[in-house]
């Protein structure tokens, strides 16, 4: 897959989870981006990508990850 | 909403969840709006949101207080005000064995063991008695689900100092509260646990990174069993079965195949599952669920099969059995008309997905569970929830006797051709009196399922029934009535309230159930009402209706006993005065009541 690939399929999720069709991530994007997007909807978020992608991150990289670019580029490495 | 019954995908219902309330919440607006105070062990927030659209999706709309994140005992304990203030229609308490504090450690005698025990124990009865005590609502308290990890193997099980043995202990002290307070439930988080594989379940990560007590992916299933134990505790069980009969109840296609060829029976595998199934239908009978038949067959082949000798359902387990060729979605429609009660209180069971379609599209309200194929038949059924059962009452294991004479009384009805010589052959004895404690449970359960005849639609908990019965600011009357064919049980309710300096009584609740409609039982318990109100020198009644989807039969109910309108709202609410005179004469003329 792509990173555009990926980054398409994020933009579903992101949409779903936060019920908003106007949303597009960028790998810069960060909480701090989307409105509703605080710790607790964050895991809700994580749990969607899993889900999508077939994988899982574990507890060291959802401590660490910063903007959706690092989410991406865990994403890639996994699938 | 389709992608909410059970069987759901659970990823989509969590990734989803804001898009399925907002269409639940434009898609309806006669909920049942309830306060539901969750005070948690562990991480609530997304426990919340999925709960609200499951309940959404039962027609309850939940305003939720949420405790900080473990606070449950601190928030009862010390009297948070803002869940005081809040005042709770229902109090869940999410723990799991992550709350649980006093394990014994391995080297401990068996006296430091039981002291563990009622010390952890301790820690919750208090907790609940002073609930009981300050907030007179239902609680739902999770039990404990087994830890993911065994230090002593199987022994964990057998020692009394290991954990399984501990918290199985601990979970038997809870069970027999339960079986001792009304109004008190368990929901079963150790079979959920179990159900969905506890190392799934129990996933680490969860609980150190988010503090959840259980993975994301089984939050869904689990909101989806609690919001099933707080329908019924709110009155929004199914109430019948509606069941198929080819490839549903039994192998094969009677008409075709002839009976001796169908798949019933311990002779093929089919069989025995078919077998297990209609021995998990029958027993539905047990807990009040009615049993009926909605198939496209002819009649007599219909009543064949169910005669089948290994057939464990026999033609009398059924109420009503629709054998024919009309749509089945016009049956249905029957069915729910003869039983009195509406469709949104049937489930439909039927192996073919175009019937299911055209029932669940042409009769609104009707669930037709996606049953999959026969082996999962049960489990679907079962995990569904349709009928949780929160207590069993003694009406409810007899509900299918009573339907049953009901449906003789109306055969009867046609042989009659003066109405009141109808019902003084049925030989009707009512008794009405005050509330009184063996009967509350059952009062407030009619309470909250009755919609049709219920003037006001006023939901009591058992322990609001039992503060009305205790204070002398109310006038309490229920009725009970028995006729020749059986006993109906308690069938209507009264609650009147007492202007306080004045001689007027205010009807606040007035409903009977359906199936002693046209019985005059109504005018008995006015007589009733009556009688009562002039031992205590009350001489005006006021009695009110108020406009529901469902209870548009008694809108002029008021009238029909000689009460006068004095005033109606837009909306269809309205107002009546009834003034009680010397020359009062007893409506009632049918029924021999014992007061």
């Amino acid at each position: 897959m792509s990173r555009e690939e990926v980054f398409e399929k994020l933009n579903e999720v992101f949409r779903d989870v936060f019920d908003d069709e106007e949303i597009t991530v960028t790998d810069a994007t960060t909480a701090d981006d989307i409105e509703d997007w605080d710790s607790l909807e964050h895991i809700n978020l994580l749990a969607a990508v899993e889900q999508e992608f077939g994988m899982k991150f574990n507890m060291g990289q959802v401590v660490s990850m910063k903007n959706v670019g690092e989410m991406a580029d865990i994403i890639i490495s996994q699938i | 909403m389709k992608e909410l019954e059970y069987p759901f995908d659970s990823e989509s219902v969590l990734k989803k969840s804001k898009k399925f309330r907002r269409q639940l919440l434009e898609g309806r607006t006669d909920f049942l709006s309830k306060k539901i105070a969750v005070l948690g062990g562990s991480t609530t927030h997304d426990i919340v949101r999925i709960l609200e659209v499951f309940l959404l999706n039962q027609g309850i709309r939940p305003q939720f207080y949420e405790s900080e994140y473990a606070q449950y005992w601190q928030d009862v304990m010390f009297d948070n005000p803002e869940l005081v203030e809040f005042a709770p229609d229902l109090i869940y308490i999410h723990t799991s064995n992550r709350n649980v504090t006093a394990y014994p450690a391995v080297t401990d005698t068996v006296q430091q063991v039981e002291a563990a025990l009622e010390e952890q124990y301790e820690h919750f009865h208090v907790m609940w008695e002073k609930i009981a005590e300050k907030y007179h609502c239902p609680v739902i308290q999770n039990n404990f689900e087994y830890p993911f990890y065994r230090l002593l193997g199987n022994q964990e099980a057998v020692c009394l100092q290991g954990r399984i043995s501990f918290l199985n202990r601990l979970n038997e002290k809870f069970y027999q509260y339960a079986r001792t307070h009304t109004g008190f439930y368990i929901h079963d988080i150790n079979y959920m646990a179990a159900s969905y594989g506890l190392d799934k379940w129990a996933d680490p990560f969860y609980w150190h990174m988010y503090k959840y007590a259980m993975c994301m992916s089984a939050i869904p299933e689990f909101a989806y069993n609690l919001s099933n134990m707080i329908k019924a505790i709110f009155g929004k069980n199914k109430k019948a079965l509606v069941l198929d009969l080819d490839n549903t109840l039994w192998g094969g296609i009677v008409g075709d195949d002839g009976v001796e060829n169908l798949e019933i029976g311990q002779e093929t595998s089919m069989g025995q599952v078919y077998s297990e199934f209609q021995s998990y239908v029958k027993a539905h009978k047990e807990i009040g669920v009615m049993l009926n038949i909605n198939s496209k067959n002819e009649y007599d082949n219909a009543i064949a099969g169910l005669e089948h000798p290994d057939g464990i359902l026999k033609p009398d387990d059924f109420i009503l059995i629709k054998a024919n060729w009309e749509p089945k979605s016009r049956n249905i429609q029957e069915i729910a008309a003869e039983l009195n009660i509406l469709p949104d209180s049937l489930v439909f069971v039927d192996d073919n997905p175009a019937e299911r379609e055209i029932v669940e599209t042409q009769v609104p309200g009707v669930a037709a569970p996606a049953i999959g194929a026969p082996e999962q038949y049960i489990r679907i059924l079962d995990h569904a929830g349709f009928f949780e059962v929160t207590a069993l009452s003694e009406d409810d294991r007899k509900r299918n006797e009573m339907y049953k004479a009901n449906l003789a009384r109306q055969k009867q009805q046609l042989s009659f051709g003066d109405y009141t010589q109808y019902l003084l052959s049925l030989e009707m004895k009512g008794t009405i009196k005050p509330f009184e404690p063996v009967y509350m449970a059952r009062i407030a359960q009619l309470t909250n399922k009755s919609n049709q005849f219920n003037l006001t639609t006023k939901r009591c908990t058992q322990s609001d029934i039992e503060q009305f019965a205790a204070d002398d600011g109310y006038i309490t009357r229920y009725g009970k009535l028995e006729d020749k064919f059986g006993d109906n049980g308690v069938v209507s309710v009264v609650i009147g309230r007492k202007e306080r300096d004045k001689d007027a009584l205010h009807i606040d609740l007035w409903l009977m159930s359906c199936r002693v409609l046209k019985r005059d039982m109504e005018y008995a318990m006015m007589d009733s009402v009556v009688e009562a109100c002039r031992q205590c020198e009350i001489h005006t009644i006021f009695g009110y209706y108020y406009p529901t989807a469902k209870n548009a039969m008694v809108r002029e109910f008021y009238r029909t006993l000689g009460f006068a309108k004095i005033q109606e709202d837009a909306e269809g609410g309205s107002i009546w005065r009834f003034d009680i005179t010397e020359s009062y004469e007893k409506k009632n003329k049918v029924i021999e009541v014992q007061g």
